[in-house]
């Protein structure tokens, strides 16, 4: 028995779907060109942006854990398009529920990009407000987010947010998770209770072809898209790497979810071009003609072929977007490294709504102890 | 007055939960039509609707961690396990998502979930449906953790669990289920939910328990009294936070403790109250803390359950030790 590498295992099936080439050329879709079809220019231009954005921010959060700044960062590269394709099809009032790498997602949707750098900076866990910015915080542990948004998708189920036709009120919920992830038994009871109880949840799936060392052989042997149907729902492979087919699959997806219709499986199929973390070296167990081969896929790139053959941008417009992730890039290394390290003392804080007895007598016990220090320096 | 027995008093207590806040779910498996396998949840679906009393696909970390999720969207979930050993599957999800939200978004998230589990054992039962698994929930932080021991608390515990913002883990001594006692479902509970109470005052020697134990340490008092000793029988109610001051007093005046659970002997609730009680009355110890426990072994087969748990013989056997000293 033989096992196919990534690269060899995945042939262009019919059921990927797919708006812009690699080359960035548009390609007519039967089904899916009607759901953008009221992009302009000015959209296509601001998709650019923010997956220019996307990738500085995370560049530069790769070069401040170099310098150890940051104690670890998930590199989101290579899925930039899915991440803003996605976001972009999201409502102001719709929920996202994401992993550790949706960098781009959160900048979408107004997160301050120093508060992703904290987090992995240690100085907290999580600091944005999700009330505000329907992004909820980050989580770490493999699939259980999946959960989370269902029940969240339940809860505007009960509200009687779903189906009312008020595009301002109805309410979609997306969780992002991985290809590793599917194998998750958390992935696949959301599966189960979405699909049970009809949730206004999309499960976009961002297959980046590799779960930190092992390829998505290991994880399935069906493509991801197509398990949907033994749950009960849709599933839809798109080309993760054309931030405009991303856009029109998630647009459908969310409005079925807001229509009371149910959930969707989205499998984004893309490439992570980095390591899992930086604390990976991917050079260990796969080959550099893979990632070559990906290169030429590059979500950014085609969009901007697509721009200069569409006659939607000129040279100044791509320099001022270069300008703006220059300037984001030095605010955001600037506002990383000026983070002030939590008080010790501070762990105490929010264990639960109020402290027990046993908590304020731990956190005396520690403010003593530090302080005996203090006074030993004094004298 | 109504006389209750346990499984009543928290079907009394979730009902006037459901009904002072619309936002209270019940979400489980069997908790619908059938009223749970205990009967406990009998009735809520007819008369609160599916909405509100969920049947949920027979996966416990999905009941957990779509709780979560309600929770996030402003519900507050009461999930029952139908049985402690079927916990575990969900035991992530309550770990590292349930008891840490609060605290790793600075305060700003609250999960007021309840999460009911019968637990213990000395009803006849195939593996998994008798442990008492609470001291690995009460070693997590951000998890309070409390058990009834009657009726009345059942009825006033679970409604005041459920009215915390913090997530609670809520232990029912199963093989108590069916004990009545006399319930005023009008009054007001007369303790805070972290306390725990003086259920048998004395002045020989002091025995601290919680749950399906602490009658058994009533009974063992008794059989004590004819004896000509005094037993002070405490119930402890909250395992985390676990509020000691009425064991501290007793024991400053008795001077002998003896800690009962059904739990496992190693690194259970009865090793933290010995080493507190150890450093907050060190000096009025006569004895050293003794503990009536199940063994270190698997939770056995029903036909020698008796002789793995704690009984009223071996708790005055305890009892006679701390003496001997």
């Amino acid at each position: 028995m033989t096992v196919e590498t990534a690269a060899e295992a995945t042939p262009p099936e019919p059921e990927l779907v797919q708006l812009l080439t690699p080359e960035g050329e548009r390609v007519p879709h039967e089904h899916y060109d009607s759901l953008i079809a009221d992009v302009t220019g000015d959209d296509i231009r601001a998709m650019y942006r923010d997956l220019v954005l996307g990738r500085r921010v995370d560049g530069e959060a790769v070069a401040l854990q170099r310098q150890g700044e940051l104690g670890l960062w998930a590199s989101l590269l290579g899925q930039e398009a899915a991440q803003v394709g996605s976001a972009r099809a999201l409502r102001a009032q719709d929920h996202v529920f994401p992993t550790y790498r949706e960098h781009a997602v959160a900048l979408c949707r107004g997160v301050d990009p120093v508060k992703l750098l904290a987090l992995f900076r240690g100085v907290d866990q999580g600091s944005w407000d999700p009330d505000e910015t329907r992004f909820h915080l980050y989580t770490i542990v493999i699939g259980a987010q999946t959960l989370h948004a269902t029940g969240y998708a339940m809860g505007v189920q009960r509200d009687g947010a779903i189906g009312t036709g008020d595009p301002d009120r109805d309410t979609a919920v997306i969780a992002y998770f991985g290809d590793g992830a599917t194998s998750q038994g958390d992935v696949n009871e959301a599966f189960i209770w979405a699909s049970v109880v009809n949730a206004p949840v999309v499960f976009f799936c961002q297959n980046n072809q590799w779960a930190i060392s092992e390829p998505l052989e290991r994880q399935t042997r069906v493509p991801l898209y197509r398990r949907a149907a033994g749950f009960g729902f849709p599933g839809v492979r798109v080309d993760g790497n054309d931030v405009l087919a991303c856009l029109a699959v998630s647009r459908e997806a969310l409005q079925r979810a807001r229509d009371g219709e149910g959930p969707t499986l989205v499998e984004a199929f893309t490439y992570r071009m980095g390591a899992h973390t930086t604390t990976d070296d991917p050079t260990r167990y796969r080959l550099n003609a893979e990632l070559e081969h990906w290169k030429l896929k590059d979500p950014i790139e085609r969009v901007k072929a697509h721009m200069v053959r569409s006659d939607l941008a000129d040279q100044a417009f791509f320099d001022s977007v270069e300008q703006d992730a220059e300037e984001l890039a030095v605010n955001l290394r600037a506002a990383c490294r000026a983070l002030p390290d939590p008080a010790p003392t501070s762990i105490f804080d929010h264990v639960y709504v109020e402290p027990t007895p046993d908590l304020v007598a731990q956190r005396e016990a520690m403010t003593t102890y530090l302080d005996s220090f203090a006074e030993e320096v004094a004298r | 007055m109504t006389a209750l027995n346990i499984t009543k008093a928290i079907n009394a207590g979730l009902r006037r939960s459901m009904e002072s806040d619309a936002k209270v779910l019940v979400m489980g498996e069997d908790v619908g039509k059938l009223g749970g396998v205990f009967r406990v949840t009998d009735g809520l679906q007819k008369d609160f609707g599916e909405d509100r009393v969920i049947d949920t696909p027979l996966a416990e970390s999905g009941i957990i961690g779509t709780a979560v999720g309600l929770a996030l969207r402003g519900y507050r979930p009461v999930c029952e396990i139908q049985f402690d050993g079927f916990v575990f599957p969900g035991y992530d999800q309550i770990v590292n998502q349930v008891a840490k939200m609060h605290f790793r978004s600075g305060g700003r998230l609250r999960l007021p979930i309840v999460i009911r589990i019968p637990y213990g054992g000395s009803i006849g039962a195939v593996e998994h449906h008798s442990e008492s698994p609470e001291a690995t929930f009460a070693h997590i932080p951000g998890l309070k953790v409390v058990t009834c021991s009657n009726p009345l608390d059942a009825y006033w515990m679970i409604q005041q669990a459920i009215q915390l913002d913090d997530p609670v883990v809520f232990f029912e001594p199963k093989r108590r289920y069916y004990e009545k006692a006399e319930v005023d479902v009008d009054g007001e509970p007369d303790l805070p939910l972290e306390s725990a109470r003086v259920a048998l005052p004395g002045t020989d020697a002091t025995v601290a328990a919680y749950g399906p134990m602490v009658k058994t340490c009533l009974d063992a008092a008794a059989a004590a009294s004819d004896d000509g000793r005094s037993l002070e029988v405490i119930d402890l109610r909250s395992l985390s936070p676990l509020d000691l001051r009425a064991v501290y007093d007793s024991v400053r005046r008795t001077g002998r403790l003896v800690v009962v659970h059904e739990a496992h002997r190693t690194l259970g609730v009865g090793a933290e109250v010995a080493a507190r009680v150890t450093e907050e009355c060190f000096y009025s110890l006569e004895a050293p803390v003794q503990r009536v426990t199940g063994y270190d072994t698997p939770y056995p087969p029903a036909r020698v359950e008796e002789e793995y748990l704690p009984d009223l013989d071996r708790v005055l056997d305890a009892v006679d030790r701390t003496f001997a000293y």
